[in-house]
């Protein structure tokens, strides 16, 4: 019984630990307080000001659609890679496999001042044209997209490919009907996982991003060393906005693979 | 269906892998329109890789493949008009029964309303009418299978690949599988060529067999020819179960074998080292007077059709199979009809013998122990306090087990010093073969053992015969 006791301690704990700093954030979010530690009435006063002002909703709205472009690119670039690795001969594939890691454990400060170096000191390209910027997101996040594809082309019947052939497709439809579709759980959990890396982001972007232009992250550091009160407290609300849609995401994500996994046991 | 033309023609293939493996070298082979052939070997004979170069998905590295007269060696698989049913059947699990089906038809831009009749009239030749919208992961191995088989001759090929395609089917079922693609067969006029390792599987399927080891083809013939016939000792040994000899010709139509001499209807010239094989089937157990050879019996198993019983005579092992029974530690006579010894002209004259295994679990002969560890022979087993385990853990009944050894004439030493060998025997025939002598030497254990030299030995000298344990080759039989 004591041990049982004990055992729930701990994980309230942990989970404490892990959820409290959010929840504090979430439940600030909904007042009108200034500063943490002032506590007075409810209010949706930072919610109206984080959809209201403009400079905010434009900033939200270019990171997302940073984090699609760059995930669709790197997708794409992380399943070709992936596909070529899996069907390449084994030395060949291990050579690939092993570059592919050495930018997931590289600190996102290597990648995004190389990048930076390498694409606007050297080639001249202007941080204006955001070719910098998608460029850098697509590195941080391509060598992701590979490894969850790969487990999917690992767990495929290699002989399916050659089936297709076998059968009169050319490789182009047997990759485009056959593989693809085999492996397309892995592709989409490539891009998510790439649109939240790029979502992210703070060192890339950085160094890489035009002058006026904001992801949340390097806006949020600005912000905090700012003064402006409000954007502040509204950038409390933004952050419970997005763990919400992250918790959504996850629950979603866990129900459809509960329903997989039952299908699967023939239920 | 017209007979006599070669549908399929496979010239001098030889594949070679970069790190100087060759799966399969200089095949021959001629496939005539209709037939149905069957690659039969093995694992790692190169039956499968051979397929695969007819398939298109492998490339010899030398040879040709005609097909119709014409050469298809470097055309990708996907422009032969030829179908492969896979081993794991590699049916595309994000489809239907349909459109795994159509998949074909599909990609020769088939008009729907045909690729709807041809997937039912395919679907009811494998007797799975109504199963369209079934999705593949409802259905059984079996069914799968016929799954497989459809959507290959749904496209009308010219010739039907099946790549072990029983393999992962439960015995009843393999044996259902096999008169229906038999019958298919007939059905549809499709070529067929069909690789297995499974022998019965062959003899019951095939027009002609084509037996393969060490990417060689070993023998091509009709399933009697390879069964009646064998052309040497492997394929004696592969197909059916087979006691097989080494001996020499005693005389016009005289053998001897197995401690025994045997009237046989093979005319070979006296002298000549032979071997000789005896189906277990036509060993006749006797009383020890009557018998041409003497023996106890050591093991008698119950096989539900017949008696396998296992009779030691000297040194030699004979198996045979009776409907009577016997009892283990009986004295008994063999004897074995003329007409169905086979000899064979021993080319290689490689020695095989069987060895022992002592009380310590250690490999034996002539009560000798030979410094190999069984865990050497036996692939990946391991020993824990004296008990001998598989690759899969379970534990290995060492009375069932046989160790056969081979070794070549020139690795065997003769020597004067008796006791030094590892057996002891005379000099029983010579001949010479032009820079060495090739001696018979009859042991004290009734065996004969070939061995080559280049020195001179006399006729009945009694010598004593070295044999390096690392020279040797293990086989473990079950």
């Amino acid at each position: 019984m004591i041990r049982k006791a004990w055992k729930s301690m701990i994980i309230i704990l942990v989970l404490c630990f892990l959820y409290l700093p959010i929840l504090v954030l979430a439940v600030y979010s909904f007042t009108d307080a200034a500063n943490i530690g002032t506590v007075r009435g409810f209010s949706l006063h930072n919610y109206v000001t984080l959809f209201t002002t403009p400079e905010l909703v434009q900033m939200i709205a270019g990171t997302v659609v940073l984090a699609f472009v760059s995930a669709f690119f790197a997708t794409i670039l992380g399943t070709l890679g992936a596909i070529g690795a899996f069907y390449s001969k084994k030395g060949m594939a291990s050579v690939i496999n092993t570059m592919n890691q050495v930018p997931v454990v590289n600190a996102d400060v290597v990648t995004g001042f190389s990048i930076c170096i390498l694409l606007v000191v050297v080639f001249g390209i202007s941080k204006d044209s955001f070719i910098p910027l998608v460029a850098g997101h697509v590195t941080l996040c391509a060598p992701f997209v590979f490894l969850s594809v790969v487990p999917k082309l690992k767990q495929m019947d290699s002989s399916i490919y050659e089936a297709a052939l076998d059968l009169g497709a050319t490789p182009f439809t047997a990759l485009i009907k056959i593989v693809i579709p085999q492996i397309f759980p892995g592709i989409v959990s490539g891009f998510a996982l790439a649109v939240t890396l790029s979502l992210d982001d703070y060192f890339v972007a950085t160094y890489t991003k035009p002058a006026t232009f904001d992801t949340i992250s390097t806006y949020v550091v600005n912000a905090t060393k700012g003064a402006q009160t409000t954007i502040k407290t509204a950038l409390w609300a933004l952050s419970t906005v997005i763990f919400l849609l992250v918790v959504l995401f996850a629950l979603f994500m866990n129900i459809r693979a509960g329903k997989n996994g039952q299908e699967r046991n023939g239920i | 269906m017209e007979q006599g033309t070669n549908i399929i023609e496979l010239k001098h293939i030889t594949k070679t892998y970069k790190d100087g493996f060759s799966a399969v070298s200089d095949f021959n082979l001629e496939v005539k329109k209709g037939e149905f052939v069957t690659f039969l070997g093995p694992s790692g004979c190169g039956k499968t890789t051979t397929l695969r170069m007819i398939a298109g998905f492998d490339l010899p590295t030398e040879g040709e493949i005609l097909l119709n007269g014409e050469p298809i060696t470097a055309l990708p698989p996907n422009e032969r008009p030829i179908n492969t049913v896979f081993q794991r059947y590699a049916l595309f699990p994000h489809m239907n029964i349909y459109e795994n089906i159509a998949f074909g038809l599909r990609q020769k831009k088939t008009p729907k309303s045909i690729i709807v009749k041809k997937v039912k009239k395919v679907l009811e030749l494998v007797d799975l009418e109504g199963f369209e919208k079934r999705s593949i992961d409802t259905l059984s191995g079996g069914q799968q299978q016929r799954v497989a088989i459809a959507r290959a001759v749904v496209n009308e090929p010219q010739i039907l690949l099946l790549d072990e395609p029983l393999g992962a089917l439960d015995l009843k079922m393999r044996k259902e599988m096999q008169l229906e693609l038999k019958e298919m067969h007939k059905e549809l006029g499709i070529t067929f060529i069909y690789v297995t390792h499974d022998q019965e599987e062959a003899l019951t399927m095939s027009d002609k067999i084509v037996v393969m080891a060490e990417g060689k083809m070993q023998q091509i013939g009709t399933p009697e020819d390879i069964y009646n016939e064998p052309a040497n000792a492997f394929v004696a040994d592969f197909i059916g179960d087979s006691n097989i000899f080494n001996g020499i010709m005693t005389g016009k139509l005289k053998a001897r074998f197995c401690g025994g001499e045997f009237v046989c209807v093979d005319d070979v010239e006296t002298g000549t080292h032979i071997t000789a094989v005896v189906r277990p089937e036509d060993v006749v157990l006797t009383s020890p007077e009557k018998g041409k050879i003497r023996g106890i019996v050591t093991s008698v198993i119950f096989k539900g059709m017949h008696y396998e019983i296992t009779v030691e005579s000297g040194k030699n092992e004979i198996v045979a199979q009776s409907v009577n029974c016997a009892i283990v530690g009986e004295h008994v006579g063999v004897n074995v009809e003329p007409d169905n010894i086979h000899i064979m002209i021993a080319e290689d004259h490689t020695n095989i013998f069987a060895a022992e295994i002592n009380k310590n679990n250690e490999l034996a002969y002539n009560g000798t122990v030979l410094n190999v560890p069984l865990t050497n022979i036996i692939k990946g087993s391991r020993e824990e306090d004296g008990v001998l385990f598989d690759a899969s853990g379970s534990e290995i009944d060492l009375k069932k087990i046989r160790i056969k050894i081979s070794i070549r004439p020139q690795d065997i030493e003769m020597t004067d010093e008796q006791e030094d060998g590892l057996v002891k025997g005379y000099i029983s025939n010579l001949i010479y073969k032009g820079d060495h002598y090739s001696y018979v030497i009859h042991t004290d254990l009734e065996q004969d053992f070939v061995v080559d030299d280049e020195y001179l030995w006399n006729m009945d000298d009694q010598v004593g015969l070295l044999m390096p344990v690392e020279k040797m080759i293990f086989t473990v039989k079950k």
